[in-house]
């Protein structure tokens, strides 16, 4: 993987280049206009932070139960990218909100539960920093936690009336082409790719780190 | 008593509408549309940039704050690994 890095990286660069073109080139919506346009790095954000919950709970899950010390690594790289995505989401969604209902924030389902998430996985980070030895391991139950919240993220707009925009828009805007689904699709696409470069850079670092505690030890024996 | 239990029933009912009141439904598909007025485009701009700028800072900032411990965790392991060289000899 450490090979590929440098294409990962080139690859990410440039799709992320072809955004600011498409979303410029991308038709305005009919009621929201420009303010619309933040829908292309709001949403490809949230998918990104959904990718970060898939690794979190699986490698929580390694780590739980088969003790895997290249899960944990992963469980904790992928919290941090959710803290960092899922925070871009919470700042890009007011922006939009201001324009759009006129409020920065509204206490609805969708909007609640993704604070919710948000708060879950810096409480994972706080436990990790400041928990003391063994915290590995509560902090993968929180993960898995973390994780088991996210259905009702995803489905909150469909089980509860919310002003917030359906799921169902995405799929739309790719199943009917009106302009808007390429820069959404090339968006998504650059925020996956940023999201596996993040992911392998900070792995690398929980690996070093991980290599200097074993040469404590060792030197302590 | 009819009037008593008329007020009562009067109050449950102004209780009881802002509790069975919804939201208005949110907005379930996207329209493309052409013309724009120019008024339209001029507020939006700022918190548009603002957004874009936003992410812009924070992935620099997160790269900086991983290269930052990598670089960190690197001087520590080459600094043990000198002293158990020396501790060897």
């Amino acid at each position: 993987m450490r090979k590929l890095f440098p294409v990962l990286a080139a690859v990410t660069a440039i799709v992320f280049a072809t955004t600011p073109f498409l979303i410029a080139n991308a038709p305005y919506e009919s009621t929201m206009l420009l303010i619309q346009k933040i829908f292309y790095y709001h949403v490809p954000s949230w998918v990104a932070m959904y990718c970060g919950l898939g690794v979190c709970a699986v490698g929580s899950v390694l780590y739980l139960f088969k003790d895997s010390r290249a899960g944990d690594r992963y469980a904790e790289a992928a919290a941090e990218l959710i803290v960092v995505f899922a925070g871009n989401g919470l700042i890009s969604g007011p922006l939009w909100a201001r324009k759009a209902w006129g409020v920065w924030w509204q206490w609805d389902a969708r909007l609640t539960i993704a604070l919710l998430v948000w708060l879950i996985f810096v409480a994972y980070l706080m436990v990790r920093k400041y928990g003391g030895p063994g915290s590995e391991k509560l902090a993968a139950a929180v993960g898995i936690f973390g994780a088991a919240v996210s259905p009702f993220l995803y489905f909150s707009v469909t089980i509860w009336r919310t002003i917030h925009p359906p799921t169902s828009v995405v799929p739309d805007i790719i199943e009917n082409p009106k302009g808007m689904a390429a820069p959404l699709l090339v968006s998504m696409l650059a925020f996956v790719l940023l999201f596996v470069l993040l992911l392998n850079l900070r792995v690398r670092l929980a690996e070093r780190q991980d290599a200097l505690d074993d040469l404590y030890l060792t030197l302590e024996d | 008593m009819i009037r008593r239990f008329a007020i009562a029933f009067t109050s449950l009912l102004l209780l009881a509408a802002p509790v069975f009141a919804q939201p208005p439904a949110g907005q379930s598909e996207f329209v493309p549309v052409n013309g724009i007025p120019e008024n339209e485009k001029l507020p939006a701009a700022p918190l548009l940039v603002v957004a874009y700028a936003v992410f812009l800072v924070l992935m620099v900032g997160y790269v900086w704050t991983v290269w930052r411990r990598l670089s960190k965790v690197e001087a520590e392991m080459h600094a043990l690994e000198q002293r158990t060289m020396k501790g060897g000899r």
